[in-house]
């Protein structure tokens, strides 16, 4: 039987510390409290259609990056991304792939970004894509065939 | 991990009302007369009152009557939040607020609405309120009635008692009963 939609309570309750921190690494904190609403916002919208409450935190996850990767395409060229100073993980994994990436079909950019970005399993790139392992394994390939073929 | 700061926090939560996207907001009134009690609210009006309020046990239950989008939220509470407050205080003899018993069986709403029109101060019994609600013989099922009553104090089943004027039960426990007809003068 597949896993019951939680309430959005408890939802919210369990990935809000993961999403804010996830956030923060890859924009900074200040912009990172405009997506964090945004993000738990758009979850919302789409919470009364979810079918069932498996790999939330994947499906989460995705929407904090997608919200990122709009924010940057809005920005850029005139403005830069905001990188919070110091720490380990200064340069957001995301933006070194998304000038090369923005030109994938939507499928293959979130496979190629959540997969060599953020390091999510292709159970969770499937899950946050509504599809399987096997067609997340498959639009991250696809999309780093396109890639090798675009910059070389 | 940083946690989310409580400034954050509350802005999404009243966001979140604001945008119109939950199907019930809720609450948690700590320090009420009759204890801490859960209060929700849906699109269509008050839709919980427990005297339980462990939220986990609650929140599963509303997720499944009316949807999902189950989040606390203070905001949408206020117009309840205030009614109460007059009630306790005393000011306050009936309720001026939209109900939603979509949860409700259709015999449990039917007793319900002939519950509302009890009047403050005033009592019924269980057997008076079964013979208006089409069965005199059936007071055993309007006690089940009672004790599965989604909103009480509003819907005032602490008015209900046994035909020899003894308090019975209560869903909230005896205590509570009586404390609201003292406080609404029924009893002395």
């Amino acid at each position: 039987m597949p896993v019951a939609v939680p309430p959005f309570e408890t939802f919210y309750d369990t990935h809000k510390d993961e999403v804010l921190a996830f956030l923060r690494k890859r924009v900074g904190r200040e912009r990172a409290e405009d997506l964090f609403q945004d993000t738990f916002l758009r979850a919302l919208r789409a919470y009364g259609a979810l079918e069932h409450g498996e790999h939330l935190r994947a499906w989460v996850l995705t929407i904090a990056s997608r919200l990122i990767i709009d924010g940057a395409r809005r920005q850029r060229p005139t403005e830069e991304l905001v990188v919070e100073p110091g720490g380990e993980d200064a340069r957001p994994p995301f933006e070194e792939l998304a000038p090369f990436t923005d030109g994938l079909p939507p499928k293959e950019r979130v496979a190629v970004v959540l997969r060599y970005g953020y390091d999510l399993g292709y159970d969770e790139i499937g899950a946050a894509l509504g599809s399987t392992e096997q067609a997340a394994r498959q639009a991250a390939s696809a999309g780093v065939r396109r890639l090798r073929k675009e910059t070389s | 991990m940083t946690p989310v700061s409580t400034a954050l926090d509350e802005r999404f939560r009243a966001a979140a009302a604001a945008a119109g996207l939950l199907d019930v907001a809720y609450d948690v009134l700590e320090d009420t007369p009759v204890g801490p009690l859960l209060v929700g609210v849906s699109d269509r009006g008050v839709c919980r009152i427990s005297f339980d309020p462990e939220p986990e046990r609650q929140l599963e239950h509303l997720a499944r009557v009316f949807g999902p989008r189950v989040l606390r939220s203070p905001r949408p509470l206020d117009p309840l939040r205030r009614e109460l407050d007059e009630y306790f205080e005393g000011k306050r003899h009936a309720f001026d607020l939209d109900l939603d018993l979509r949860g409700a069986p259709e015999y449990h709403r039917r007793v319900l609405a002939e519950l509302a029109r009890v009047e403050y101060g005033h009592t019924t019994t269980y057997g008076a309120l079964a013979a208006k609600t089409g069965n005199p013989r059936a007071a055993r099922a309007i006690g089940t009635v009672m004790n599965r009553n989604p909103i009480p104090i509003v819907l005032p089943c602490h008015r209900v008692v046994g035909s020899n004027g003894s308090l019975t039960g209560y869903g909230g426990g005896l205590p509570r009963k009586e404390w609201l007809l003292r406080l609404e003068g029924a009893i002395l």
